[in-house]
């Protein structure tokens, strides 16, 4: 079957697609969009997260054709619409020098959770963090981390809209 | 396979009607980790996410009836009054992405006794609506909707519409015994309503028997003992032993069987301390708004 959605701003189509598939595997393996992982399949893990219509959830538990000309965001389009490979966004930047990442298998996902969780929550505590990633597995880390990662994205984004500019990126 | 994707609810029952070998999708969350894994192959899918008339939230002054294809998300955001027994159960489910696609209709259309919107349901009395393309609509009790483990009381050409929840007329509990605090399919699971009006106490099993069970006799013994202890007028504090002898006869209406997740002993006895725990704690519940007013 052929599918449209809006990707990161940018209406993609793809042709061939099993009707049996989902969002995750349209997207990583017809629209050339590997960010989003599989590890898996089951909506344990959350590496797979993206926005559905300003929604997180599983690509991997979308069906292909249920995502039918909806805007999906996923972690590529996290630095904005038109970002190339090597821009990164707050929350992705926010990862790095807190030195959230080891293996980097659930940080597509997580970052991408993360941004949803600031554009609702722009400071939220240990306690609603660690629920509202709770989807989001990750087996290096320990999380320490992490919720290191989200604070310092919390800060840094508060302090740019407390400075007037435009805070956020994607999400 | 096909894919179908009806956008009224009239559509998608006469496409439910056509092709008797198509399978619902709603969120997914149960169909697509079976379509991954390969246990499901089914010739058709029938996706409900584009029919405006199931995703349909509607409070009423007697209640709510909450669309078969409405998620978690906005059932937890909406019914927070109405029902807060079922938000309890709807805030255990999964994760956020989980709650943020998941619906009751596809909780129920499972069919597993470890649905943990269930129990919830069941102890405040809700009924399931549903529809097909030819006959007239009709209501099953909550309680009666799953047959046996993966069957439910639908027939083949049949979709589940809403859910009719009673509101609230007294304190709701419920409680899970899972593996770990997050993402997990529970052991034991138990609701409990009370209803103040009427003077009696609702309960709903989950996990602990081939379909979602109720403990009618903890029912009736507890009206009873509250009548006795004059506590239904009085809201005075649970008596010693009150909770406990409840929570044995919650535990003596289970049929649990042993499993990977659990025995059957483990499960009745986890059972028995849910059921305690949730009288006690909707009582104290009661006491405290009659305290409040
Ligand atoms: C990681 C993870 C964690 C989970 N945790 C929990 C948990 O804690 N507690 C819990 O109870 N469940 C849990 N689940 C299971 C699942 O999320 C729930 O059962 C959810 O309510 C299913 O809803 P859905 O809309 O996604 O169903 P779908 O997968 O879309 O459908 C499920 C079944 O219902 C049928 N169906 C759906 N809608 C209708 C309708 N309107 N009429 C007729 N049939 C219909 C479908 O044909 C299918 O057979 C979990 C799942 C995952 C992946
Ligand atoms: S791959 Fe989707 S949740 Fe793990
Ligand atoms: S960094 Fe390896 S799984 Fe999280």
């Amino acid at each position: 079957m052929k599918v449209s959605y809006r990707v990161n701003g940018v209406t993609v189509e793809a042709d061939g697609v099993w009707p049996g598939a989902s969002l995750l595997t349209v997207l990583r393996d017809h629209m050339d969009l590997p960010g989003s992982k599989n590890a898996c399949e089951q909506g344990e893990c959350g590496s797979c997260s993206v926005l559905l219509d300003g929604e997180l959830v599983c690509a991997c538990l979308v069906q292909a054709g249920q995502a039918d000309g909806l805007d999906v965001r996923t972690v590529e389009g996290l630095a904005g619409d038109g970002a190339t490979e090597t821009d990164v966004g707050d929350v992705q930047q926010a990862f790095l020098d807190a030195g959230a990442v080891q293996c980097g298998f659930c940080t597509p996902g997580l970052v991408v959770a993360v941004d949803h969780l600031l554009a609702r929550n722009p400071d939220p505590s240990d306690a609603e963090l660690r629920e509202e990633l709770s989807g989001n597995l990750c087996r290096c880390t320990g999380y320490v981390k992490i919720i290191d990662a989200v604070h310092l994205a919390a800060a840094r984004r508060r302090a740019t809209a407390g400075a007037g500019a435009a805070g956020g990126s994607g999400g | 396979m096909d894919f179908l994707q009806p956008t009224s609810l009239d559509d998608a029952l006469a496409l439910r009607a056509e092709r008797l070998d198509a399978t619902p999708i709603a969120g997914g969350t149960d169909l697509m980790v079976d379509i991954n894994f390969d246990r499901a192959r089914p010739a058709a899918t029938l996706d409900l996410t584009r029919v405006p008339e199931l995703r349909e939230l509607e409070v009423d002054a007697d209640g709510a009836w909450v669309g078969a294809g409405v998620p978690y998300l906005r059932i937890l955001e909406a019914l927070g009054d109405v029902a807060p027994g079922l938000c309890m159960a709807a805030r255990t489910v999964g994760s956020p992405q989980i709650r943020a696609r998941g619906t009751l209709g596809g909780n129920l259309g499972t069919a597993s006794p470890a649905g943990d919107t269930l129990p919830a349901l069941a102890a405040c009395e809700a009924t399931v609506e549903v529809a097909s393309a030819t006959r007239p609509r009709r209501e099953i009790a909550v309680r009666d909707f799953i047959v046996r483990p993966r069957r439910s009381a639908l027939e083949p050409d049949e979709l589940i519409v809403r859910v009719r929840v009673p509101r609230a007329r007294g304190p709701q509990q419920f409680g899970k015994v899972g593996q770990r605090n997050a993402m997990v399919i529970s052991v034991a699971s138990f609701g409990l309503a009370f209803d103040l009006d009427a003077r009696a106490v609702g309960t709903g099993i989950g996990s602990a028997g081939p379909t979602i069970l109720g403990a009618p006799a903890a029912e009736a013994w507890v009206a009873e003992a509250f009548g006795d202890h004059d506590l239904w007028a009085t809201r005075a504090a649970l008596p010693d032993g009150v909770a406990k002898r409840f929570g044995e006869l919650v535990g003596e209406a289970a049929s649990p069987i042993d499993d990977v997740r659990g025995t059957a002993r483990y499960r009745r006895h986890a059972l028995s301390v849910l059921a305690a725990r949730a009288l006690a704690w909707a009582w104290a519940d009661a006491r405290r708004a009659e305290d409040a007013a």
